[in-house]
């Protein structure tokens, strides 16, 4: 069955409290998952205290201080801070988003910072997507076409055709999506989750793609698409502001579109 | 992910391949939702026209082939979705191979065994003396 309760040896357990600086004035306390498989200890909660006039506004600003200053242990993936790369995806506040593109200011009372729901944890903020990255590669992400590329050019499409893949290329495969989705907590050994399925949209809609029927062919399957049951935690979550319920939703009605 | 297997993770997401079907039951479960929007609110009405009613007056509602008709299909469109949505949500939740299997197989025999159950009561009100 589905497990409700985390096991003994993922149970968060107290963690230490590394003070501000005498004389800082502008205190915000930042409580921070910290958890080392190999340690053999259970997670805990850190708390750090961070002067807020020393630090930069965005929650990875923060970080990066307590990873400079503080506490050189605390782990996170990061590189272009601003919101392009997908590196940073972790739970703040409760909620999937990226630490470099969410603002200290948009988070009352203490900052929480969690690992993405549901991966493996490797360390501290850092969870394990090797099979998130799997499934991105198992929808075949690029184009695939019988016909031979113009021999002086590229391959053409018109404006409306480009237009359709508006709301899908911008997907930066942060995964905060995927992890915030209850189906894939479940089912992600088969289920392909939002992020997946967005991104298989994406190349079912370019108009230079010919392999629209066998993309629809691999998707067909109780699992991989349909698992999902329009719990929309996906378009919420979404930290670019896009929509991978609909586009879910769309492959839906292709499937549909083929049979009737 | 299995302990120890050196698949690759692609082998793995990629696994017995797609089962090639899962829309037939997306589709009949919209198909049966849809139906049920009408019959469920007729059915309403009629049970609540008929909560004071005595046991003739019921039986000759019954009797007419407008409201037998009605009646069979808002039980087996019920019957019918009640099926494909506790599938899906055994597929959900229930993970060890054997419950599954187990859990499924029930499903689907106590769902046709309560359809026939319900239908030939219908019949009997109907067709009986």
């Amino acid at each position: 069955m589905v497990e409700f309760n985390l096991p003994a040896n993922s149970k968060i357990k107290g963690g230490t409290t590394h003070k501000a600086a005498a004389g800082a004035k502008n205190v915000r306390d930042f409580k921070v998952y910290r958890y080392d498989p190999d340690s053999g200890e259970n997670p805990r909660v850190d708390t750090y205290e961070v002067d807020m006039d020393e630090c930069g506004p965005m929650v990875l600003d923060a970080l990066i201080k307590i990873k400079n200053e503080i506490d050189p242990t605390v782990t996170f993936r990061r590189s272009c801070r601003e919101g392009i790369c997908g590196s940073c995806a972790m739970n703040i506040d409760g909620t999937n988003t990226l630490a470099c593109t969410k603002a200290c200011d948009e988070v009352k009372g203490d900052v929480k910072i969690y690992p993405l729901p549901h991966l493996e944890v490797v360390k501290d903020l850092v969870g394990d997507l090797t099979n998130f990255y799997a499934q991105y590669a198992s929808i075949k992400p690029w184009l695939v076409a019988q016909t031979p590329a113009p021999p002086d050019g590229e391959r053409l499409q018109s404006e409306a055709e480009r237009k359709e893949i508006d709301g899908l290329y911008e997907c930066i495969l942060c995964a905060c999506c995927s992890t915030a989705c209850p189906s894939y907590w479940w089912n992600s050994d088969r289920y392909l989750g939002p992020a997946v399925l967005l991104q298989a949209y994406r190349w079912l809609v370019d108009s230079r793609d010919e392999d629209q029927g066998e993309r629809l062919d691999n998707l067909e399957d109780p699992f991989r698409l349909y698992r999902c049951h329009t719990i929309m935690n996906c378009t919420n979550t979404c930290p670019k502001g896009l929509n991978p319920a609909k586009a879910i939703a769309e492959i839906k009605k292709m499937m549909v579109a083929r049979q009737v | 992910m299995t302990e120890g297997s050196l698949r690759t993770p692609l082998a793995k997401v990629r696994g017995l391949g797609s089962a090639k079907n899962g829309t037939h039951h997306f589709w009949l479960q919209r198909l049966t939702a849809l139906a049920l929007v009408p019959l469920t609110i007729w059915f309403a009405f009629s049970v609540a026209s008929l909560a004071t009613a005595d046991f003739p007056t019921v039986l000759a509602w019954m009797r007419s082939p407008l409201s037998a008709v009605l009646m069979l299909s808002f039980l087996l469109a019920g019957f019918w979705h009640m099926k494909l949505g506790l599938q899906v949500v055994i597929e959900d939740y229930v993970h060890g191979e054997w419950r599954k299997i187990t859990c499924l197989i029930l499903n689907n025999l106590i769902s046709i065994f309560l359809a026939l159950t319900a239908t030939l009561a219908v019949l009997k009100m109907l067709l009986g003396g």
